[in-house]
Formats: structure tokens, C-alpha cells, sequence
């Protein structure tokens, strides 16, 4: 997706510094040979074998990956930055940290497979195929946002590539997702639905009852626990007596997986789509982090140390899920680190034109105010020994 | 079941049909019925059927000699009668038998429904005809397998979700309120939830106060969801299946004490408007608006009314979301007074809202203020005198139409 861009961009006359992708040289590997890496920590199962660390990747992968997830974490610090001058209002809850889920996940499944989360949505939106213009617009509720500027920051869909959202009630997404899984189930699809959820939603009562109907009816429904560790201002060892979140299933088998290493997000997301379509419903427990607070509004320091966060992303564990990816592509010679800081700053552009053309999208019209609000026309007519052969119409 | 005959007595085509149409639909009444004062005298018959009731032509148009339909013409002629007899439970069944027949998306989830066959039998056999994946036993978990019926909507299906009792559904008001209602809008109109939400609700027979809530006035407020009431064997089968075919999410409120009320449908497939309301009985004094089980209060009322020397028209207002204010307003520009009985409780009930709605459109018309009489603002007690109290009673409505008359 990124590539796409970049390879628009090359096309532009202020481009000049970018070489096109497709015709560089490597040092040593071409596009699509693959390697072999282990993930950073073994997988944990809970009832059920944990695949191998081993995830096999190509130098292209790898590539997709860093700048995918660069263009991600831009556009988190881009909304950030708007948020500051007023311009995106209301709650906006940034994923800035957690890049490597998205971009993992989409790495392993097709748009087939249907993947729904709450309100931290902006980067899955942009996994799904969305665009910087549409997703920048919606922020600013603007009428080239993907819902017209009609849904905000939490409300973020894009049907065409399965992608449902992008909810605001903590755990209601879930039992969405497990109907989503029915109805690939019923209509014989062979596909399956990731539904993501954070720590603090593992602990909602629907969460359980859905997994329970899940797996009762044997259900392709994939429950993704991203575990950031804070459930908004609430550490997990406060809120939760058993935050091993891969065991919560009970009967479910889980796996627990490092959620800021992007191929073992990607070995796991396939693993599990296999075990689904096979065997019914898995829980993945992603460990992840969050560098900003739960939502714009909240600093992310009254509840935590800064220490704490620069200690996960790069001090003392160093899991910053982009500086592993570019670890390792200059560990294989896959591109030299001008590249990838070309990328950096082509992305860094992408991202700003985006906010320059979503600014001026117009905000929505008044008559926008009704629209969408039940299916036109109401769909039904009136037939038959009715005596009145009319069809309901809107008055 | 008196009470029902009797109404369907009372109720007429409103516009006259044209004999050489061929139609059932007044022949769905007792035999007597084709008297009915708007027909005009035009006999309709079904092509291959013997007339009905023989004389029906020769009786007087206007004279209604009796309040209550003659058993004995309808015992006899039962086996010409076109249509057939049925329970309400039975014509919901009809209807949703026939709509997943129809479209294989549609598939039924409830407590009970399946195996069981259903808390009310609605869904008795089902199961058996259709399979396991298609007529779902849920665990007792409302907000989750609420969240998946509108979940797999979201992709296409048409799930039809039973609430064993529509007051359970009040754990899954979460999902029908921002999920089914609200997706369609935040998502810009990408999803459509192409849900049914049905179940019993209403005051039943000493039921409990948790058994006997009215959830209309609950949900009447959430944008983006409809919401009709069948009151009929007739409208139950009509409504339930333009709700399943409806693109828009829709919540069908039975209620539990209607369940077994008989009435002679068509054999032939129809289905109602889902926004209009039904003209149970012209008149020219007073509107009374009602619907679901106060109906049949309303009509008990309406046969002391007439001995009284009251015309009363009662409309059916069956669509509590959108009122049908088209057919509202012309009963009030005629008779300029109005009387909503209902069985919401007072406070924020569908009545307020319906008042509020006329006041803003048809106040011109009223010639009285609107008199709403609702049930108590109560939990519904067990002990059933108290119970009768809680509901409006025919008593009552009787006293507000003069009320409102004088």
C-alpha cells in the first residue's frame, strides 16, 4: 500500500530524490527470496501447541512492513499535532506503538477475512486498504471522510474490504465480530473474523457469553486481545485477577504472542486463521504497548512513568516494533538505511499532503443531517389481499 | 375471541372495491361481514369459490343489527369460505415459514427457538424443516447473541432475533441502540442491518412486574430503528414478513395475551406496509388511537359507545415508529377530537410522543384537548386486581369519549 504510494509519488515533480522500488539493486538477496527470522520471544499456547518461532518472510515483506508502519505511525503523530490546533475534536484515541498488530495481521489474512476493533481504528482502517484523504477527512469531519464526516475518529468502516469498524462501546465489537464469523460460517465462505479488543475489554461479561456461542456453534471468529497493558487509566494487575488474557477462554485454546514484532504477529494471525477455519474460535493475546495516552485527552503520565515508556520503546527492551523491522533489514542488507530514511520523509510528505487536501474538503452539507438514517425508501411495499396496492414511500 | 370477531365486524375496506377485481380480502372477516357498511354493496368472490352467506347482498348497508357477528352463518359456511383459520402465534409462523423459504439469509436466533420450539410456539417446527444453522438455540446471553444477529446482518444476513420476552431485550440495549440503529449512519451508509427484533411484551395475567414491561417507549427514541405492533392474526403475518424483507432494522412488538387470537386469513401471500396504520372503525365523532392489546379494550368500549349513540373511529396506529400521520390526520380533520389509549406507561410512552406529534401538525384541527389514557407509572404488581388497575380498562375509555364529546 505504502509502495503504491511511493511508486505514485515517483511520478511527481518534487519526487526527484526517491528511486522507484523496482529498480534498485540489492546487495545481496532479490524481491522475493525468502528468509527465515525468529520472533523475538517463543509463542505460548494455552490448550494447544504454539507454532514455531521461525516466520518466513521475504526482503519485499520487510520492506512493506517498514513502510507501512511508518506511514502509520506518521499519521498518529500528524493527529496528534491537529488534535492540538482544534482541528479533529471529541475523543481521539491514538495506536501509535501498536503499528505492528495492524500491519501483522494483514500480512497473514486476505480482505476476505473480516477484521473488526474498537475505537483505536485508525491504523486498521489504513491496513484495510484505506486512504490518508479519507481517514484525515473523517477526523476532521469533513465530507471525504470515509462516513461522510458523520462517524469521527471511532467510527472508521470500509465494508469493501471488510474492514466493520471502528466502535465506541468497550466490548461491544466483539459479539458483532463473532456474528460476522456466523455469517461467513452460514454463507460457507471460508474466511474467518479477527475481533480485536483491548485488555480492559477482556474483562466484559459479552465478551465471554459470545465466546461461549462461538464456540458452540464452531464458529471462524478469531478474538484478538491487544494488551496494552492499561485499560484507559487502569493498569491491568488493577483490573483483572488473571491477566494471562490468552487463558481467559477457558476451553478456548489461546496463544500469546508479542504484539510489537510484526512477523510474529504474522505467523500467529496465520496459524490462527487455520486453526479457526478447522476447529471454531482462538483467543490471540497481543502484548503491545501504547506510547500515548488512552485518548488525546489523557497524558498517558499520571498512571505510568515516562521512564516506563521509553524503557519499552527503546531503552531497556527496545520493542519499537519500527526499529526492529529496520534492525533487521539492515541486518540482511535487504536496503541501506538512506533508503529507509528516504521513506521516512517521502512518508512524512504523503502524510502532509493528505492533511492538506482533507483540509479542504468542505464539511458536510445540512441536508446531510437526515441522510443515512434508515435505508431509503424503507424497503418494503404493500401488496396483495391488502386491498391497497401501494408502495411505503417517505412522505 | 368475542371481542375479535366483533372487530372484525366493525371493520370495513375504506375504499369500496371494485367488483370485477378479484380479491379476498374483505371475505377474511365472518360471513357476515360482507355487509359491511363501505362496501357498498359490491359483492367480492373468489373465482372458484361458492358466495358466502347468501344473502350477503340483500342486507341492509348501514343497519348493524347486531354488535356482536352471528356464530351460526359462519359455523355453516366455513367450508366455502376462501382462507384459512389460524392462531396469531400460527400466522407469525406463516409468515416467517415463509420468508425463509423464500430467501435462505434468513435465519431465526432466540432462546428456545429451535429444538423447543419456541417459549409461544412461533417457531414450533423450524427447527426440523430448516436445521440447526438456520433456526439457532441460543444461550441465555441477550446482548451477545443480540451483537451477533446485527453483527452478521452487517455482512448480508437477515437474522430474525427473538427476545423470549421483549424486557430481556433491555440487556441487549447497547447493541440494538448503537449498533442496529446508529451503524448505518456512522458508518456513512455503508451497512445496512437488515435485522428483526421481535418478541412478546405488554402487561400479561399477573406475569410479575420484571414479565410485564413495555419496552415501546424504551426504545422509541433510538434514531435509525422501526418499530410496528401487530395486533392481528392478519397484521402479524403481513407485518412479520415486511419486516423481514424491510432493509431498515425493525422491532415487532407481539404481545403475550394475543398469542392465541383466531382469525380467517388469505391463502394467497400478502404483505403490509410497515408505516401504515389500519382502520379498524370509521367513524365520525372522536379518533380514538390505540394499538396491540388495548385494541381489543378500545373495540369493547366502542360497542357500549355505540349503544350510547357515539360514532367513535378507531385507528390502529400499528406503526409506533414512524406514525402514520398521514392516515392520523385525516381522522382528525374529520372528527377533531382524539383520544390515544395506550399501554405504555404515562410518562415518556408512545401516547406522549403521538400527542406531542399531532399537536405540532393537526393543532388547527382539535377541537378538544387530546386526552391520553396510558397505564399506570407503576411496576406491574402481581396480585391481579391491582394488575387491572395498572391497564387502561374499557370503563374508562368509555368515560373519556364522553369526556371528550360533551
Amino acid at each position: 500500500m505504502a509502495a503504491a504510494l511511493l511508486r505514485r509519488a515517483s511520478t511527481s515533480p518534487s519526487a526527484s530524490l526517491l528511486r522507484p522500488l523496482s529498480g534498485r539493486l540489492f546487495s545481496s538477496s532479490s524481491d522475493e527470496s525468502v528468509l527465515s527470522i525468529e520472533t523475538s520471544v517463543p509463542f505460548t499456547g494455552h490448550k494447544i501447541e504454539p507454532p514455531s518461532r521461525m516466520v518466513d518472510t521475504t526482503p519485499k515483506e520487510l520492506l512493506s512492513f517498514f513502510s507501512d508502519m511508518a506511514l502509520m505511525r506518521r499519521m498518529e503523530i500528524a493527529a496528534d499535532s491537529l488534535y492540538k490546533a482544534k482541528l479533529i475534536r471529541g475523543f481521539c484515541h491514538l495506536y501509535d506503538g501498536q503499528e505492528a498488530v495492524a500491519v501483522g495481521m494483514e500480512a497473514a489474512i486476505t480482505k476476505a477475512d473480516g477484521i473488526i476493533t474498537a475505537y483505536r481504528d485508525h491504523c486498521t482502517f489504513l491496513g484495510r486498504g484505506g486512504n490518508l484523504v479519507q481517514a484525515f477527512s473523517e477526523l476532521m469531519g469533513r465530507q471525504a471522510g470515509c462516513s461522510n464526516g458523520k462517524g469521527g475518529s471511532m467510527h472508521f468502516y470500509k465494508k469493501d474490504a471488510s474492514f466493520y469498524g471502528g466502535h465506541g462501546i468497550v466490548g461491544a465489537q466483539v459479539p458483532l465480530g463473532c456474528g460476522v464469523a456466523f455469517a461467513q460460517k452460514y454463507n460457507k465462505e471460508g474466511a474467518v473474523t479477527f475481533a480485536l479488543y483491548g485488555d480492559g475489554a477482556a474483562n466484559q461479561g459479552q465478551l465471554f457469553e459470545a465466546l461461549n456461542i462461538s464456540a458452540l456453534w464452531d464458529l471462524p471468529a478469531i478474538l484478538v486481545c491487544e494488551n496494552n497493558h492499561y485499560g484507559m487509566g487502569t493498569a491491568e494487575w488493577r483490573a483483572a485477577k488473571s491477566p494471562a488474557y490468552y487463558k481467559r477462554g477457558d476451553y478456548v485454546p489461546g496463544l500469546k504472542v508479542d504484539g510489537m514484532d510484526a512477523l510474529a504477529v504474522k505467523q500467529a494471525c496465520k496459524f490462527a486463521k487455520e486453526y479457526a477455519l478447522a476447529n471454531g474460535p482462538i483467543i490471540l493475546e497481543m502484548d503491545t504497548y501504547r506510547y500515548h495516552g488512552h485518548s488525546m485527552s489523557d497524558p498517558g503520565s499520571t498512571y505510568r512513568t515516562r521512564d516506563e515508556i521509553s524503557g519499552v520503546r527503546q531503552v531497556s527492551q527496545e520493542r519499537d516494533p519500527i526499529e526492529r523491522v529496520r534492525k533487521l533489514i539492515l541486518a540482511h542488507d535487504i536496503a541501506p538505511a538512506s533508503e529507509l530514511k528516504d521513506i521516512e520523509k517521502e512518508v512524512r510528505k504523503q502524510v502532509d499532503d493528505a492533511i492538506a487536501q482533507a483540509k479542504e474538503s468542505p464539511m458536510p452539507d445540512a441536508s446531510e443531517l437526515f441522510t443515512n438514517v434508515y435505508v431509503k425508501g424503507y424497503g418494503a411495499e404493500s401488496f396483495g389481499a391488502d386491498r391497497k396496492e401501494i408502495r411505503a414511500t417517505l412522505p | 375471541m368475542a371481542s375479535l370477531q366483533m372487530a372484525a365486524l366493525l371493520s370495513a375496506p375504506s375504499t369500496p372495491v371494485p367488483s370485477d377485481r378479484v380479491r379476498v380480502g374483505s371475505l377474511r372477516l365472518s360471513a357476515s361481514s360482507s355487509s359491511a357498511a363501505r362496501n357498498g354493496g359490491a359483492l367480492v368472490v373468489r373465482s372458484e369459490a361458492k358466495v358466502s352467506g347468501g344473502g350477503a347482498s340483500a342486507r341492509g348497508l348501514s343497519l348493524i343489527t347486531h354488535a356482536v357477528a352471528e356464530k351460526a352463518a359462519a359455523a355453516s359456511s366455513a367450508d366455502s369460505k376462501p382462507g384459512h383459520e389460524l392462531l396469531l402465534f400460527e400466522a407469525l409462523r406463516e409468515g416467517l415459514d415463509e420468508e425463509m423459504e423464500r430467501d435462505p439469509t434468513v435465519c431465526v436466533m432466540g432462546e428456545d427457538v429451535g429444538h423447543y420450539g419456541g417459549s409461544y410456539k412461533v417457531t414450533k417446527g423450524l427447527a426440523t424443516k430448516y436445521g440447526d444453522l438456520r433456526v439457532l438455540d441460543t444461550p441465555i446471553a441477550e446482548n451477545s447473541f443480540t451483537g451477533m444477529g446485527i453483527g452478521s446482518a452487517m455482512t448480508g444476513l437477515r437474522p430474525v432475533v427473538e427476545g423470549m420476552n421483549m424486557g430481556f431485550l433491555l440487556l441487549a440495549y447497547n447493541q440494538i441502540s448503537n449498533n442496529c440503529g446508529m451503524l448505518h449512519y456512522t458508518s456513512g451508509g455503508q451497512f445496512k442491518i437488515p435485522i428483526v427484533i421481535r418478541g412478546p411484551g405488554g402487561v400479561g395475567r399477573q406475569l410479575g412486574a420484571e414479565h410485564s414491561q413495555r419496552l415501546e417507549s424504551y426504545f422509541q427514541s433510538i434514531p435509525g430503528l422501526q418499530m410496528v405492533a401487530c395486533s392481528t392474526p392478519y397484521n402479524a403475518k403481513g407485518l412479520m414478513k415486511a419486516a423481514i424483507r424491510s432493509e431498515n432494522p425493525v422491532v415487532l412488538f407481539e404481545h403475550v395475551l394475543l398469542y392465541n387470537l383466531k382469525e380467517r386469513i388469505p391463502d394467497e401471500e400478502y404483505v403490509l406496509s410497515l408505516e401504515e396504520a389500519e382502520m379498524v372503525r370509521p367513524g365520525e365523532h372522536v379518533t380514538i388511537l390505540t394499538y396491540s392489546r388495548m385494541r381489543y379494550h378500545v373495540m369493547q368500549a366502542a360497542k357500549t359507545l355505540v349503544n350510547k349513540g357515539y360514532d367513535p373511529e378507531v385507528i390502529d396506529i400499528r406503526s409506533l415508529k414512524p406514525f402514520d400521520l398521514y392516515t392520523i390526520g385525516n381522522s382528525i380533520k374529520k372528527t377533531h377530537r382524539v383520544l390515544i389509549v395506550e399501554e405504555c406507561m404515562r410518562t415518556g410512552g408512545i401516547g406522549a410522543s403521538l400527542r406531542s406529534a399531532i399537536i405540532d401538525n393537526f393543532w388547527d384541527y382539535l377541537d378538544a384537548p387530546i386526552l391520553c389514557l396510558s397505564s399506570q407509572d407503576v411496576p406491574t404488581p402481581y396480585a391481579g386486581t391491582l394488575e387491572n388497575w395498572t391497564v387502561v380498562q374499557p370503563e374508562q375509555i368509555v368515560a373519556a369519549v364522553e369526556q371528550l364529546c360533551k
